[in-house]
Parts: C-alpha cells; sequence; structure tokens
C-alpha cells in the first residue's frame, strides 16, 4: 500500500460498487433478524441493525477507522487520522484513500450490528446504542487493527481475507458475553418464541448473500484477479452449505426448513470470509460443506439450554467464522496469498496462527464487552421492564408498530403529548 | 351449562391454556379482538402524526362448561392472565340455553363433556 502509486479507474470503480454492496448488508442483516422475532418486537429489532448505520458510521469517521488503520504499533493505531483529517484524494493502494475509508466504515458498521442478535426483544435501545459506540472504539477499531493495520497478528502472518477475525468471531465473542449479560427472555424457555416473518429472514439472506460478494471480493481492494477468485468462492462456499445443511435437516426431521435455509446461507458466507481470496474454489466448496455441521449442531444443543442468544450470533458467526478461519490455515495456497500456504502445503504454524488469532480476537471482544456492559449498566439499566417486554419493544423504545392498522388511534394535535391517562 | 366468557391479554394466552389444561378444561374457542380496558393509551408518533391508541389488542376466550366446572375454569382462566395492571381483562359468565354437538347430535351436559378420543 504504497502512496504515490497512481489511482487506478478499474480499481476504484470496483471498490465504489463494493462500498454500497457492503453497506447493503445492515439493513438486510436488520430483515434476516427481523423476521425472526416476534412482531411486536420487530421494528426494534430491525432498528438495532439500522441505528449502527448512524452511530457506528459517526463513530468511525471521529476516531475509529484512525485507531484501526494508522501508525504502527501492534495493539492500536494513534489518532492522526481523527475526524478524518488526512483522509483525503491520494492513492492509498490503488484507490483514494477517502474510498478506502469508506469501504472499511461499511465493515465497522455490520459488525456492531451482528452483535444485536444476542439482546433481541428484551435489551433497550439507549444503552444498545452506547454499547454500539463503545464496542466499534474498544473492540472493532483495536482488532481490526491487529490483523489489518499492521498490528501483532498480521506480523505473526494470520490470513484474514475479509475479516472471519476481526468481524465474526469479534461479534460473536461479545453476542455471547450479552447473551450472558442480559440474562435470558422472560418467556425463554417457558413458551414457544416464534419467527414471526419467515420470508423476511429469507429476503435478508438473499440480500446479505448479495452484500457479500462486495465484502469478500471487495476486500482484495481492486478489480484484480483476487477479486474474481474472493467473488466466485463467496459463490461457491454457501452453495456447499446450503445443499449439506438441506441434506442434514432432511435426515432428521424428514423435511427441509426455509428458516434453516437462510441460515445455511449465512453460515457458508461466514466460513468462507476469512478465506476468500487465499483458497481454491474447490477448497471454498469444502470449507462451506465442512463448515456446517457445527453450526447445525450447535443450534439445535443451544436452543435446549439456558443460554438465550436469541438469534444464534454464536453458533452462526463463532463457529462459522472459526471454522472458516481453521480452514483457512488448511486450504490457504501460497500462489494466492503471495506469501504463506496453509497446511495442504506443509504449512503446519499457520493452523497455530489461525487459532491464535480466534483464541485472542475471541478472548478480547468477550472480556471488553463483558466490562462495557457493566460500565453502561451503572447509567442506565439494559434490560426493558417486564411490562414493556411483555408488550413487546416496538412500542415501549420506539412509540411505533410494525404492523399497525390505526384503529382506535386517536390523532394528537398538541405537541406536549405525554402518557395521559385515557378519558 | 355456562358460557364463560374471558377477555385476555394476547400475551398471557399461552399460561391461560397451560392453566386451563392444567384444569381439564378442553374445549374453547379463541378470536383475536381490540378493546379499551381503561389502560393507558400508548402514544405512537409516525412523522408529524401523533396518535393515542385506544385500543388495545385482546383475546377473546370463549369457553360452554358444565355448573361444576366453572368454578375451576374461572380460577385457571385468572391464573394464567393476572399481571396485575390495568387491563388484564374481564371474565364473563353466562347462562346458556341449550348446547348440541353438532357431530353426535348429543344435547346439554353430554354435549360440553369433552371425550377422550385418542388423547396424547
Amino acid at each position: 500500500m504504497s502512496k504515490g502509486e497512481p489511482v487506478q479507474a478499474a480499481d476504484l470503480a470496483w471498490m465504489l460498487v463494493a462500498t454500497a454492496m457492503v453497506l447493503l448488508m445492515t439493513p438486510a442483516l436488520g430483515f434476516f433478524y427481523g423476521g425472526m422475532v416476534r412482531a411486536k418486537n420487530a421494528l426494534n429489532t430491525i432498528m438495532m441493525s439500522v441505528v449502527a448505520l448512524g452511530v457506528v458510521g459517526l463513530t468511525w469517521a471521529v476516531i475509529g477507522y484512525s485507531l484501526a488503520f494508522s501508525g504502527d504499533g501492534a495493539f492500536l493505531g494513534d489518532t492522526r487520522f481523527a475526524l478524518l483529517s488526512g483522509v483525503d484524494l491520494a492513492a492509498k493502494g490503488s484507490i483514494p484513500h477517502v474510498v478506502f475509508f469508506a469501504y472499511q466504515a461499511s465493515f465497522a458498521i455490520i459488525t456492531g450490528a451482528l452483535v444485536s442478535g444476542a439482546v433481541v426483544e428484551r435489551m433497550r435501545f439507549r444503552p444498545y446504542v452506547a454499547f454500539l459506540v463503545l464496542f466499534t472504539v474498544v473492540v472493532y477499531a483495536p482488532v481490526a487493527h491487529w490483523v489489518w493495520g499492521g498490528g501483532w497478528l498480521a506480523k505473526l502472518g494470520a490470513l484474514d481475507f475479509a475479516g472471519g477475525t476481526v468481524v465474526h468471531i469479534d461479534a460473536a465473542a461479545a453476542a455471547l458475553v450479552a447473551a450472558l449479560v442480559l440474562r435470558p427472555r422472560k418467556d425463554y424457555a417457558h413458551q414457544a418464541i416464534l419467527p414471526h416473518n419467515v420470508p423476511f429472514t429469507l429476503l435478508g439472506a438473499g440480500l446479505l448473500w448479495f452484500g457479500w460478494f462486495g465484502f469478500n471480493a471487495g476486500s482484495a481492494l481492486g478489480a484484480n484477479p483476487i477479486a474474481g477468485l474472493a467473488f466466485v468462492n463467496t459463490l461457491l462456499a454457501p452453495i456447499a452449505t446450503l445443499c449439506v445443511w438441506l441434506l442434514l435437516d432432511s435426515w432428521r426431521s424428514g423435511r427441509v426448513t426455509a428458516v434453516g435455509a437462510a441460515t445455511a446461507i449465512v453460515v457458508g458466507l461466514v466460513a468462507i470470509t476469512p478465506a476468500a481470496g487465499y483458497v481454491s474454489p474447490r477448497a471454498a466448496l469444502l470449507i462451506g460443506a465442512l463448515a456446517t455441521p457445527p453450526s447445525y449442531f450447535a443450534l439445535l444443543y443451544r436452543a435446549r439450554t439456558r443460554l438465550d442468544d436469541s438469534l444464534d450470533v454464536l453458533a452462526a458467526h463463532g463457529l462459522g467464522g472459526a471454522t472458516g478461519a481453521l480452514l483457512t490455515g488448511v486450504f490457504a495456497e501460497r500462489v494466492y496469498t503471495g506469501s504463506t500456504g496453509g497446511l495442504f502445503e506443509g504449512n503446519l504454524r499457520q493452523l497455530g496462527v489461525q487459532a491464535l488469532g480466534i483464541a485472542a480476537a475471541a478472548l478480547y471482544s468477550g472480556v471488553a464487552t463483558f466490562v462495557l456492559l457493566r460500565l453502561i449498566a451503572l447509567v442506565s439499566p439494559l434490560r426493558a421492564s417486564d411490562r414493556d417486554e411483555r408488550f413487546g419493544l416496538d412500542v415501549s423504545q420506539h412509540g411505533e408498530e410494525a404492523y399497525t392498522r390505526g384503529d382506535g388511534a386517536l390523532l394528537v394535535l398538541r405537541a406536549d403529548v405525554t402518557k395521559e391517562k385515557s378519558p | 351449562m355456562k358460557l364463560v366468557v374471558a377477555v385476555l391479554r394476547p400475551e398471557r394466552l399461552t399460561d391461560v391454556l397451560a392453566a386451563l389444561y392444567r384444569a381439564q378444561v378442553r374445549g374453547f374457542t379463541i378470536s383475536r379482538v381490540e378493546g379499551h380496558g381503561g389502560e393507558l393509551a400508548e402514544v405512537q408518533t409516525y412523522r408529524g402524526t401523533t396518535v393515542k391508541m385506544e385500543l388495545s389488542e385482546k383475546v377473546r376466550l370463549e369457553i360452554g362448561v358444565s355448573d361444576h366446572f366453572v368454578d375451576a375454569t374461572v380460577r385457571a382462566i385468572i391464573e394464567g392472565a393476572r399481571t396485575g395492571d390495568v387491563g388484564d381483562g374481564k371474565i364473563f359468565v353466562l347462562p346458556v340455553e341449550k348446547v348440541y354437538r353438532i357431530r353426535t347430535g348429543e344435547e346439554d351436559q353430554a354435549a360440553v363433556t369433552p371425550v377422550d378420543e385418542g388423547t396424547s
């Protein structure tokens, strides 16, 4: 990424498109998650993703980007790019620095939003927003620096093409801890909590897949053959996961499920993320297939425990991400990475480095999330009241309903409305 | 025979059904309704439009029972439906003139006594 290299038009064109595609993944995630909750929490769940577009994006521009992508520190960057100072049109790699910033912003945004799946239907909105901001600064930016900003994992040679560790392991560890800190929903393991709109979930999975081409192929940071490889692998891995998942479904219950299909697509995408530009297309198929059983059986097992990781962020992103990151250390080929190969090229050390990367990111994210949530809880309770949880968070947190017909709605013309006793 | 009509919070329905099941009450009909029971009206805002929602979603439960089952039925509904807040609902017990079971033509008491055909 030497400065002074000229901006390449083709690279710039692709990265502009890729940035927009990755940004679309966050509302897509909102629909993926939103379909899986009850109707009374649908808006709140989607808003947990949408609000990340605002507050994480802003946090990234103010300080997050600089902490992740500046300086030579092993653990953290510095503040030279804070408030976008110095983020200009000069080339970073072969694209303008400002475009590189925007592309990375879209990654930071979705990482925060991913965590929400563990705390839906019970976490109050304001402490959630506070968590997003702090998580981006304290967890995401440092880990992005370790892997992509020239930090210690990069120096060790950890292979993470598009963010398996930085995005998915991080988010999953935070989700696990958040689910434990928040404790289960009142109705959890007490009554059936069913998805209110499975088509939303499938729509979200479809849009996530589309956006993920930008996520993985864009991580080549240019319109080059490696981008093409990452693109094809992003096609192939979820294909394999989908097929294996549906076979497992069919073997276990005799039926193929729609929620299962949507989940499979996401698991396959997560698994190929760290490997996308480093492995052959045949290996991508294998990675997609091999990543299926851990997530599939973890989902089934989790539902029988007291761990209310409501939308299975740990099973999908944690296990999918860890499997993908480890298999990257198995299938990576020197011809693609330009540096080291994986286990199949006789490099056992790579597998160890990959495992270290997973453990470090998970441990750091988990501990930091615990501390952050406890700190936020000192200022403002994390959980909605029992009453608000019962009525649903759409009305209590946002004063809106996802599906309202307006019957019995009295128009209030005064501006100073407060809750009043009705006549 | 009596007809027990209860208006409940939808989010308590699962608990009410479980309580009824434990009380051996097996036949009932529910409908989704909207009503107003003196609870606080929620204020909602959509862009510039602010409204007070005067109607809340409720579930209406109707159960035809023999006289000696009325108490158990009512107690089960109260046990499952109560939260202690305004808006928990009401139970009405109404006299019933005549009951027919469509399948067999049985009348009255026989028609509201559940048949344990293929239970679980």
